[in-house]
């Protein structure tokens, strides 16, 4: 049995009431819930306040650069597909940063979670407007309040037909780890939207804010499989929040096609390097 | 070297240049001739001029030289630009079809596209007239022709085989009976020659890394290092390995990263513009000590540069890229032999030493086809360097990825495993992989690393040297400009010069004390390189105190000839 304290106990370079705390503690619990064992989680992530988080639990980790926490993923979930693969990233990492990544992780569809810590700014460069900050809020950056549009990542998801589009909510820890179970249980890539208040330099976004306007979707009966209107109510933004799984799409994932890994994961594969001699023969 | 014939296709893109010098390369060699093929193109799918050139011979040969023997035109541009490299030759060319200004006697009209749609109904075999053409007037047997016209062909069929063979057929026979005595080339007597392969330089690179046991390959397409990815991809079933195209270089470098944190070996392939992407994750499997071969190959820059010519202007930013200080491994074929070879090694340093291997070439020895030894894969050991699972049982204490030890090199595992987790960090890390940012931890962690380096450069292999090692002038290469500079060398030695080669393909770390032995003793030095600033000679300088008495840089997009360094070298009076 896998218990809590099996994901160990670590001292965080977090703000006290961060948001990031109740991310974490809703993927331990997910990961304990399900069963899984540290040495079989592989989590990568990029750069941010966020993308520390591996170093605050016990599993193998990947902290990679700035934007890049899907790219490497990817290609440990090919080289070995039995991993429970994570990519943890903040919402500059994952769609200013790695915008390009995140819209191609997508088509590509490879089994992994990806949760993003979502607090609409910029926290370990501190404080500068992120690709999801709201219209008009002011920074040292934008001293004229955010003139760009926000990016809507559940909507863009969804235009993508990504396999799993879901939003969480770092001050509902429960809700939260059931949607992470649910989306590492998904066979594809899951989106894990989490709002997180940073409590530093949001001050629009804080637990207050956002804790008036969630509710929990589950509760109104709506359909999973239907891209139009998961679409639509992914536009719900403003007095009420929608949270929980918004769209499903049982796709096989990228590593399902690969013929290769039925045999077993890639790494242990024994190169057949002697058919090289073959090879050769066609040239001779 | 009895012969030494020369024979250049010239027309526009799309015209079938490559197919037409494909198969007449194979046959030649299947004839018994060494082949040296190369090809000038544009960066254009259809018209503008490009030429295919095959050079015969019955020693081996590895670069081209600038006399034309036979000229095959397929454009009215052939005529107007290489008529002139003819000083003995014949242009074999279809006078119906382009206006030919000049008459000469070593004109010789082929009615290609009329003998095609005679004889086979149709006006796309006229390569294969023009292939049966000139084998004719090289007074060749066909039958060598035929046979590679069938496997060239042998997935359209046994009527498309068929009527090429007769094309082919029809163009030799054309050939005979109109000129009887064009037959003026003496080659016919060749002998075979057992276990030659005929390969270019990228099908090298491609078949190294499938005897190293590559297992995934992820990249994003740059010519000229294209054609390794496409090779692989297309044995990729056979062998059992991934290739992903990613959506740019930076998500296949760090793509590769991940695959081989998890233990596939893994290998990416670009080009200069590619690489610039790169240059970022590039320290990020320095940091983390990931291994990774990447193929760089390369053209002219900067940006976009000259996309389908040839330089060797990336050294310095392969040996520089990135931010900081770290090791990293810089490998130069000059052969497709070495392609072969050193891509092997390639994988087993990365995977020794944790570190980022390069493989560089470029768009000269990636393109050109080469007559070779066949490759010897039983000199090709895949080493993994990790723990074993013995080892991994017995050990004592909790797993750190980067426990210091004297040589630098931490002993590596892979996630996935009961008992260990493997924890990687781009940010300075302690031995376990965790983030610490303490004056000492760094000390200690850039010097691990740096470490690597020097018990490396220790097993990095001298250069060789070519002729005589006394030579009065020694001439210094690296990588791809290995054949000119060894047929530049043979030419003036039989002139009665007195001149060798030392040549590098391990370029970094450099092996100092090896490379002072063998230039500190040369009389007088010249580095010939294919970029404009002597990229290699101030390495040279930096890293081994060595300073070469002249230079021979070429930086036009062509690669060098024999010729082009011989006459370099006497404008320079160094001979
Ligand atoms: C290539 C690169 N550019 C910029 C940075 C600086 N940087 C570090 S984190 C960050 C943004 C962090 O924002 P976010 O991803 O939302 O994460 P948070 O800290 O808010 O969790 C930036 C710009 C970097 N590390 N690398
Ligand atoms: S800066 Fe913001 S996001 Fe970062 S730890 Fe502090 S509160 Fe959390």
């Amino acid at each position: 049995m896998v218990s809590m304290d099996d994901y160990g106990k670590f001292e965080t370079a977090w703000c006290p009431g961060c948001g990031n705390f109740g991310i974490l503690k809703a993927i331990k619990q997910a990961l304990v819930n399900l069963g899984r064992s540290p040495h079989e989680v592989f989590i990568a992530s990029g750069i941010g306040q966020s993308s520390k988080l591996p170093h605050y639990l016990k599993c193998n980790a990947f902290n990679g650069l700035h934007g890049r926490s899907l790219p490497p993923a990817t290609g440990a979930k090919i080289a070995n597909h039995e991993l429970t693969v994570l990519a943890v990233t903040g919402d500059g990492d994952c769609y200013g940063e790695g915008g390009n990544h995140f819209l191609h992780t997508v088509r590509r569809n490879p089994d992994i979670t990806m949760i993003v810590h979502d607090n609409q700014i910029y926290g370990l460069t501190k404080g500068q407007a992120s690709p999801t900050s709201e219209m008009g809020m002011k920074t040292k950056v934008q001293t004229h309040g955010v003139f760009n549009m926000p990016l809507n990542p559940l909507s863009m998801a969804i235009s993508l037909d990504c396999s799993f589009v879901s939003r969480g909510y770092a001050g509902n820890i429960p809700h939260l780890t059931k949607l992470i179970e649910k989306a590492i249980q998904h066979k594809g890539l899951s989106l894990v939207d989490v709002l997180q208040p940073c409590v530093s330099f949001n001050k629009l976004n804080t637990f207050k804010w956002y804790s008036e306007r969630v509710y929990e979707m589950e509760e109104t009966g709506y359909e999973l499989n239907d891209r139009v209107k998961a679409f639509e109510k992914s536009l719900e933004w403003g007095d009420r929040i929608p949270l929980g799984v918004f769209y499903m799409n049982e796709k096989p994932s990228f590593e399902n096609h690969l013929d290769v890994l039925i045999q077993g994961p890639l790494y242990k594969n024994v190169p057949k390097t002697e058919l090289v001699n073959e090879l050769i023969d066609g040239f001779v | 070297m009895k012969i030494d014939l020369n024979l250049k296709i010239g027309g526009a893109a799309g015209q079938g240049l490559q197919t037409t010098g494909m198969a007449l390369a194979k046959a030649l060699k299947k004839s018994g001739f060494h082949v040296f093929a190369t090809q000038y193109y544009l960066s254009r799918v259809r018209g503008g001029h490009n030429t295919f050139q095959i050079r015969i011979s019955d020693s081996p040969v590895f670069a081209m030289n600038e006399n034309v023997d036979i000229l095959l035109a397929l454009d009215s541009a052939s005529i107007e630009q290489h008529l002139s490299e003819l000083s003995d030759g014949v242009v074999v060319v279809d006078s119906d079809e382009i206006e030919v200004k000049q008459t000469a006697d070593s004109i010789f009209h082929v009615p290609m596209l009329k003998i095609a749609k005679d004889v086979c109904g149709d006006k796309i075999y006229s390569n294969s007239v023009s292939m049966g053409a000139v084998i004719g007037l090289l007074c060749l047997e066909l039958s060598d022709l035929e046979s590679i016209l069938k496997t060239t062909f042998k997935k359209k069929g046994e009527e498309i085989i068929q009527k090429n063979i007769d094309a082919a057929r029809a163009g030799y026979n054309y050939v005979k009976e109109n000129y009887p005595g064009g037959c003026k080339f003496e080659i016919s007597d060749s002998d075979e020659k057992e276990n030659m392969m005929l390969v270019s330089g990228n099908e090298a690179v491609g078949l190294g890394a499938l005897a190293a046991g590559v297992q995934f390959l992820a990249a994003y397409p740059m010519t000229p290092s294209t054609g390794v990815m496409t090779y692989v991809a297309a044995n990729a079933d056979k062998f059992n390995v991934v290739v992903e195209q990613a959506e740019d270089e930076i998500a296949a470098l760090n793509m590769i990263l991940g695959a081989s944190f998890a233990g596939a070996r893994s290998m990416t392939t670009t080009s200069g513009g590619g690489f610039s992407l790169m240059a970022e994750a590039l320290g990020l499997a320095s940091i983390t000590e990931t291994p990774a071969v990447i193929f760089l190959c390369q053209r002219p820059g900067p940006a976009t540069g000259l996309p389908t010519m040839t330089e060797q202007g990336d050294l310095q930013f392969a040996l520089y890229a990135a931010q900081g200080e770290f090791p990293r491994c810089i490998l130069a074929p000059g052969t497709p032999e070495e392609c072969f070879h050193l891509t092997a090694e390639a994988f087993n340093i990365a995977d020794k030493y944790q570190i980022p291997v390069f493989v560089m070439s470029d768009q000269y020895l990636a393109d050109s086809l080469f007559t070779c030894p066949r490759f010897d894969t039983s000199k090709v050991k895949v080493e993994r360097h990790l723990l074993s699972d013995q080892e991994l049982r017995t050990k004592k204490e909790e797993y750190k990825r980067y426990k210091l030890t004297p040589m630098g090199i931490s002993p590596r595992t892979l996630p996935g495993q009961a008992g260990v987790l493997v924890v990687a960090d781009s940010d300075e890390h302690d031995e376990f992989g965790h983030i610490n940012e303490t004056p000492e931890n760094r000390i200690k962690m850039n010097d691990k690393r740096m470490k690597k380096l020097e018990v490396l450069r220790e097993e990095m292999p001298a250069a060789k040297v070519y002729g005589n090692r006394d030579a009065s002038v020694t001439l210094v290469g690296w990588g791809s400009t290995y054949g000119p500079l060894a047929e530049a060398v043979d030419i003036l030695n039989d002139g009665g010069k007195s001149v060798n080669l030392v040549h590098f393909t391990h370029i970094h770390p450099l092996p100092v004390e090896a490379t002072r032995k063998l230039l500190s003793k040369a009389k007088k030095t010249v580095c010939v390189e294919n970029n404009s600033t002597g990229q290699f000679s101030r390495l040279l300088k930096v890293d081994a105190a060595i300073n070469v008495t002249e230079h021979v840089l070429r930086y036009d997009g062509k690669p060098f000839s024999p010729e082009f360094i011989i006459a370099a070298l006497k404008e320079k009076e160094v001979i």
